[in-house]
């Protein structure tokens, strides 16, 4: 038994009559202190898979377990304490009118939690913002802010899962590589867990020592990082997925 | 190789409050047919280059050059009805995200033939010369597309469309900004392809401005590295692991990779003296 245990997971969305099958049956199991990655295109559900965690996903089959526990139906507050998720689009999931602090002091007000000016400065602190950063609109802040903010609000509940949904594709490169050094170092001081879905290979690569592709709602395989590097993936798509990863190549070359 | 497109200290400002700002500050090279590709980070000015070049530079912002020449054609005092018969016609672009660039209550195909129309002799032509676009970006079902409308399509066939409609007049020149950031990696390769059969059996320019190096040192020929509105670096794309200029260096090493990658990852150490 790991801290999250999926199986056998499947989520469908209606429209009116109409039904999209998002998930078809995932399952996987990651580990406390871990990082697991969940890889694949457009379309393949790996959004999917972490808001249903989170409940924000309507589950129609399978199960899912914190620690053992089943999560099913809405979450309780205490739930959020210990799993927090980092959504893909900082210029989305911030609200437009609200300051950083308020933003910081929402999550502390709901879970009661007390000393909120300190807790509010270091989660700043730890994101590598500073103080002055506190009263600023998001509108006021790069794109790379506005996601260190983001994660700082999902840290400042202490949880011990981060859910993090394409953290770094709507960065610059440069950019993405200071948030992927921040997300790494908070991960090694503080022993947190993370599932991490994107679509860049080499992103899960660097971040997670294991990973899930996903294709069409269903899990293709499941490879180790170390795996991944010997090329030993078996199933086609993941090595189509590797090879489109490394760049363009001209017509005669490739096996397309 | 003759000159495709000569382009001399091109200057994009644009008024603010606190005085002009210049995006884009003195850019010079020439394009012959080949692929060129522009990279930078956002806010380098690499899409305000593509769109001065097309003359589409958004008001109250202004471009200037001492030298912009497509074919010979002198751009910077071009008239209208030259800009009519050269944009969409001999030279065009493709942009980034096809749900904002189509149109979205006309179905594919009447925003083909809109194109297609502009060379065609006549409508059957033109019908004709939209249903083999589709088929050359390699839509499976080209009859079903050409009745859809751009809602219906992913967003990959949506680019396709995007890309039939551009190329359908034959044009010389291509400026593509960001065509396959919007889409899987997948489908990235299979556009690439058709772009880069364009410029080796029709002799076309291709310009591709992307923020992705990787994709760029592995898809064009020459590589033009911009930073703060001024190119830093030329260098040829196959050359691009050995560049010279830090930054270029910089950008290429905080990339992280499948093979494996140093913890934590290389950041990118701006130096003000770049940017002058």
């Amino acid at each position: 038994m790991g801290l999250i245990d999926v199986s056998d997971l499947a989520v469908t969305f209606r429209h009116g009559r109409e039904r999209v099958q998002a998930v078809r049956g995932v399952s996987f199991t990651v580990g406390r202190g871990e990082s697991y990655g969940i890889v694949g295109e457009s379309g393949s559900g790996k959004s999917t898979v972490l808001r249903a965690l989170v409940g924000l996903a309507p589950v129609t089959g399978g199960t899912m377990a914190l620690e053992g526990v089943p999560l099913a139906g809405p979450r309780r507050p205490a739930f959020y304490r210990r799993v927090q998720m980092v959504f893909q689009d900082p210029y989305a999931s911030l609200h437009p009118r609200h300051t950083v602090d308020r933003v910081l002091s929402e999550p502390l007000a709901i879970h009661g939690f007390d000393d909120r000016e300190r807790r509010i400065l270091r989660a700043l602190e730890d994101v590598g913002l500073g103080d002055s950063f506190r009263f600023r609109y998001p509108h006021q802040l790069s794109g790379g802010q506005r996601q260190r903010v983001a994660i700082a609000r999902a840290l400042i509940l202490e949880p011990e899962v981060l859910l993090l949904d394409e953290p770094t594709s709507a960065l610059d490169a440069s950019i993405q590589a200071e948030v992927l050094n921040l997300l790494d170092g908070i991960r090694a001081e503080r022993g947190l867990t993370y599932v991490l879905v994107s679509h860049d290979l080499a992103v899960v690569a660097h971040m997670c020592e294991r990973l899930l592709v996903m294709q069409h709602g269903q899990a293709v395989e499941e490879l180790t990082r170390s795996g991944l590097r010997a090329r030993s993936a078996t199933k086609e798509y993941t090595r189509a997925l590797l090879t489109a990863s490394e760049g363009y190549r001209a017509a005669e070359e490739s096996t397309t | 190789m003759s000159a495709l497109l000569e382009v001399e200290d091109l200057r994009v400002t644009f008024p603010t409050r606190s005085g002009p700002s210049e995006v884009v500050r003195g850019v010079s090279f020439t394009l012959g047919r080949e692929r060129l590709g522009i990279v930078g980070e956002s806010g380098s000015g690499k899409s305000q280059t593509g769109r001065a070049i097309l003359g589409l530079t958004p008001p109250p912002g202004r471009a200037t050059a001492a030298r912009l020449a497509f074919d010979g054609i002198d751009l910077r005092n071009a008239s209208p009805g030259q800009w009519r018969s050269l944009r969409g016609i001999r030279m065009s672009m493709v942009m980034q995200d096809p749900k904002f660039s189509l149109n979205p209550v006309m179905t594919i195909g009447r925003q083909l033939m809109e194109a297609a129309k502009r060379t065609a002799a006549d409508r059957a032509e033109a019908k004709d010369r939209a249903m083999a676009m589709l088929e050359a970006v390699q839509i499976r079902d080209p009859a079903r597309v050409f009745k859809a409308f751009p809602h219906e399509l992913s967003g990959g066939m949506g680019q396709r469309a995007m890309i039939a409609m551009m190329l359908i007049t034959e044009p010389d020149l291509l400026i593509a900004d960001e065509p396959t950031s919007a889409l899987d990696v997948t489908v990235q390769i299979e556009v690439l392809r058709i772009l880069d059969r364009l410029v080796t059996d029709r002799g076309m320019g291709l310009i591709f401005i992307s923020h992705d190096l990787r994709l760029v040192s592995s898809f064009c020929d020459r590589v033009l590295v911009m930073y703060a509105g001024r190119v830093v670096e030329e260098v040829k794309a196959s050359a691009l692991a050995q560049a010279r200029h830090p930054y270029t260096q910089g950008l290429y090493g905080c990339l992280p990779r499948i093979e494996g990658s140093v913890r934590p990852l290389p950041t990118l150490q701006r130096d003000a003296d770049w940017a002058l």
